[in-house]
């Protein structure tokens, strides 16, 4: 390690939080929309804040939260509630699989720190940072945890019965989407990276019209990636891609 | 007040989706990976994203059904292409927030 003196530690430091607090713009706009909606539908089924801000922090999952809540209030034991959490957020296990490979080398315990904030959102912008590169496990860590933070005000804020922002405004429920397609564009880098899309994306669509929750996501991208492997393994198609 | 077992079911949840979490960061970030699945992981980030966006895009309701003409789905065109020529987060996201507030109002 080099030695470093304490001043350019903190600069350091400074210019990590500041890349992943900003980096997270996105998401949070997002977090805020849904967190709100989320907390409010919770306190009308009679959570309270503390308990909001209890599962935001302790599940940390938009969709497996919104389940839960609307099971609880149905009297669905803790059972249900915990298999069908778990089935909802097994995808999570795919995008840590993927973002494994950008977090060589590091100890359990930033891994763990790391982990718990593996979301959609924060996968797919971490994913395509990484990529672009002057991305590190720092940065996606600070970059996480903002919009955790993000996610636990915003649910908690809505538990307390207020909307603050007038649903529809300003498009902001549009911005998760829009920053889905834009990392998807991101993630374009050569036609086999378009083939496999449009695979997942279409089986996805077929997937989600036949099979109930959201196993559709895992399906779909594992087969989708699986086809590409084979695809990017035959000759052939690595002749036409050495030729383009 | 807390609902009784309130805590223990959020804990329960919090441990299953914390466990697919953490397990492959901590077994496959310190192993060398065959070449294949370094590949096929290449390649889950365009195909979990595409399989994400696209059925919240042109899907809707419980049971799901296809349905085209959502505002979702028609803002989402001139948002794909905005991304693709700009190539900038920022602007698609706003750009596509604007779209949808748009569409909102208009459709």
């Amino acid at each position: 390690m080099t030695p470093m003196n304490s001043e350019e530690r903190t600069a350091d430091w400074v210019a990590i939080i500041k890349d992943g607090v900003i980096g997270a713009w996105p998401i949070c706009l997002g977090y805020l929309a849904i967190g709100l909606a989320f907390g409010v539908i919770a306190q009308k089924a009679g959570f309270s804040p503390v308990e909001i801000g209890l599962m935001s922090l302790i599940v940390y999952a938009g969709s497996a939260q919104f389940i839960g809540i609307s099971m609880l209030s149905a009297g669905a034991g803790i059972v249900p509630i915990v298999i069908t959490t778990f089935t909802i957020n097994l995808r999570h296990m795919l995008m840590s699989s993927s973002l494994a490979t950008f977090m060589r080398n590091l100890g359990t315990g930033r891994l763990s720190l790391f982990a718990y904030g593996v979301t959609d959102e924060s996968f797919a912008l971490n994913s395509a940072k990484f990529r672009d590169g002057k991305w590190d496990w720092r940065r996606a860590l600070v970059l996480n945890h903002t919009t955790n933070l993000t996610w636990i005000a915003s649910t908690v804020a809505g538990g307390f019965g207020g909307q603050f922002i007038p649903a529809g405004a300003l498009g902001i429920d549009y911005a998760l989407s829009a920053m889905f397609i834009c990392l998807l564009v991101f993630q374009l880098r050569g036609r086999l990276y378009v083939i496999v899309s449009i695979i997942a994306g279409i089986l996805a669509v077929i997937l989600s019209l036949l099979l109930p929750g959201n196993s559709y996501i895992v399906v779909a991208s594992v087969i989708a990636a699986t086809l590409g492997v084979f695809l990017k393994r035959s000759k052939s198609f690595a002749g036409t891609e050495r030729k383009s | 007040m807390i609902h009784d077992n309130y805590l223990y079911i959020i804990l329960g949840m919090g441990i299953v989706t914390y466990v697919p979490r953490w397990l492959p960061l901590v077994f496959l970030s310190r192993r060398s990976l065959p070449e294949w699945f370094e590949q096929w992981l290449d390649l889950i980030p365009a195909a979990i994203l595409s399989a994400l966006i696209f059925p919240i895009l042109i899907t809707t309701g419980d049971p799901r059904h296809l349905d085209l003409l959502r505002p979702e789905f028609i803002v989402a065109v001139p948002t794909l292409a905005f991304a693709v020529k700009t190539r900038s987060l920022a602007g698609t996201v706003i750009f596509g927030m604007f779209l949808f507030w748009l569409a909102e109002k208009f459709i």
